[in-house]
């Protein structure tokens, strides 16, 4: 017996009032977690008893409620050091999500430290928030990116290939950890020893990870990494991004405003150190408190078990889905992640999403806002189904047997 | 199998999404546009010829859903024999179609498509290849898009 099998994972849907409901007629199947997580009623209590009795701005009240949340919010920032191990909690900025924080540092780290010929490489895997940013930043200093390529449709980036692409003139490395499409789990350890061995930067995406498995910043030996609450079960609109306290030093302002300045005059104005330097205006107060209490519960599972649960669920659905004639799945056959990412043959990802959606099914159909992949892998959508510890083999039996349904109503 | 989408997937849109007319390039003709779906990375090109004022031939090229391939393919039928203003009239009855239920006017085949308006996300690809008709009456050289689309 697996350790995960000691875990009552049905026992975990009852934190979850949101998934016991019908859609058309049709025990919802929510299978869109890649997009986001739905939340325990553990973390929807937290924002309800933060706003019920401890709301007021942070940092700079002097009174009891102001003290309450300023404590509360500096002890979510000590928890989320914690939960990616971090070595101290000033190395977490608080952003919106992983695509702030991705923006943050393309601007603030970027601005600073990229010059006009440097490469920024990135993998042709990359969700548009981790290629964007970058496009941005080149635009503005004469940078040029390059990627990494990936193996055809089982999505692995081509690891034999990365010496080539690790030249002197790169000087960062920005990679999804999990991707959102394909379900590759990448080798974060591997690539950011042999970029660290090259003097490079290294920036891992773990939008898709850090809910899904254990996570060790020091371990994982990256410079900064970036997260999005609401795909772990936290709310939306939280996220933090970490890094190294050498480099958040050295990085100027990315807003300005109030919180943000140590000193200010109508001319010039001097800065606080991180992480509040990052932090400009009144926060996001309730999101870290809300994603305080989604850390502790997925700690309390343990995400060593939900790790394995996921992959059991991805490795479930990829072989019974192979089972359905007429059908393309992308990523890897082995070691995926919890999605499956799918075409049926002659019917669009669009129509098999809605027609799903008809029998109460939740995925999601489309570029998965990647779309140079896509035309990489060439296609313009897929259909994906991405599962989150309180889904249940059950659940990807019905997806089989509706998909089956879809076949048959388009004649294919 | 599927009573609730019958609406949407009316047997004349299973037919024209499986065997779409008039689905090739016209080379050379009289005007031709793109349309976008930046929501789901759908697009095609629109291709017409005129003669004067009336449309003679309208064809396209281009991947998408079931419901953007019927559309376009019912709109190169549709559009045969029009004159520019009698095809930006259709244009408007479609969209008031497609995100009303109903049409003051003759849609005739186009009818099809009333059932989109239950299905709010499925306005766009209703809509896509008639943008794309509009702007390359208009000679548009710039891909037009389903963005500002809403419903």
């Amino acid at each position: 017996m697996n350790d995960s099998q000691k875990v009552d994972w049905s026992a975990l849907r009852k934190d979850f009032p949101i998934l016991n409901q019908q859609v058309h007629g049709q025990p919802l199947v929510y299978f869109d977690n890649a997009a986001t997580s739905q939340k325990p009623r553990q973390v929807v209590q937290a924002l309800v008893n933060y706003y019920e009795r401890d709301n007021a701005n942070v940092h700079r009240g002097l009174h009891e409620l102001s003290n309450r949340a300023t404590k509360a919010f500096e002890a979510a920032r000590e928890r989320a050091a914690k939960f990616i191990n971090a070595r101290q909690s000033d190395e977490i900025i608080w952003t919106r999500g992983t695509t702030e924080a991705i923006n943050l540092v393309a601007t603030a780290w970027g601005t600073k430290f990229i010059k006009a010929g440097d490469v920024i490489l990135l993998t042709e895997m990359e969700h548009h928030s981790n290629i964007v940013p970058w496009q941005l930043l080149a635009q503005r200093t004469g940078a040029k990116l390059a990627f990494l390529p990936i193996i055809g449709d089982i999505g692995l980036l081509d690891l034999a290939r990365l010496d080539e692409f690790l030249t002197d003139r790169v000087k960062l490395l920005s990679f999804v950890h999990i991707s959102n499409a394909l379900g590759t789990i990448n080798p974060v350890v591997e690539l950011c020893e042999r970029a660290r061995r090259k003097g490079i930067t290294t920036f891992v995406d773990a939008a898709q990870s850090a809910g899904h498995r254990p996570l060790d910043v020091q371990e994982i030996g990256c410079d900064f990494l970036a997260v999005s609450g609401h795909k772990m079960c936290g709310p939306t609109g939280i996220g933090f991004l970490y890094g190294r306290m050498e480099l958040l030093e050295q990085m100027p302002p990315y807003h300005g405003g109030g919180e943000m300045i140590l000193t200010a005059d109508y001319h010039k104005s001097t800065y606080k150190v991180p992480p509040h330097r990052f932090e400009a205006g009144t926060p996001d107060i309730s999101g870290p408190i809300g994603l305080h209490a989604a850390m502790d519960y997925l700690d309390a599972i343990g995400r060593d078990m939900i790790s394995e649960h996921d992959q059991q669920l991805g490795a479930y659905a990829y072989e019974k889905l192979m089972g359905l004639d007429k059908i393309r799945i992308f990523g890897p056959h082995v070691g995926r992640a919890g999605l499956v990412s799918f075409l049926l043959n002659d019917i669009h990802a669009h129509d098999v999403t809605e027609l799903a959606n008809q029998k109460g099914i939740a995925l999601r159909g489309g570029h998965h806002c990647t779309q140079p992949l896509m035309r990489k892998l060439g296609v313009e959508s897929t259909s994906r189904a991405s599962f989150y510890f309180y889904n249940t083999t059950a659940e990807i039996d019905r997806l089989f047997d509706v998909l089956k349904e879809i076949q048959k109503f388009f004649g294919s | 199998m599927f009573d609730d989408v019958a609406d949407l997937y009316q047997q004349v849109i299973l037919d024209h999404c499986k065997h779409p007319r008039n689905f090739r390039e016209l080379t050379p003709c009289t005007c031709s546009a793109q349309g976008r779906n930046p929501l789901c990375g759908d697009q095609l090109k629109l291709f017409l010829n005129l003669d004067g004022d009336k449309i003679t031939e309208a064809a396209f090229v281009g991947s998408g859903c079931c419901i953007s391939k019927a559309s376009a393919s019912l709109l190169t039928d549709a559009v045969k024999g029009k004159t520019r203003n009698e095809a930006g009239a259709m244009f408007e009855l479609v969209r008031e179609l497609v995100t009303k239920g109903k049409a003051e006017g003759d849609v005739g085949k186009l009818a099809v498509f009333a059932g989109v308006h239950k299905f709010p996300a499925r306005v766009k690809c209703a809509i896509l290849s008639w943008h794309a008709l509009m702007a390359a009456l208009k000679g548009e050289g710039q891909p037009v898009s389903t963005e500002n689309e809403h419903n």
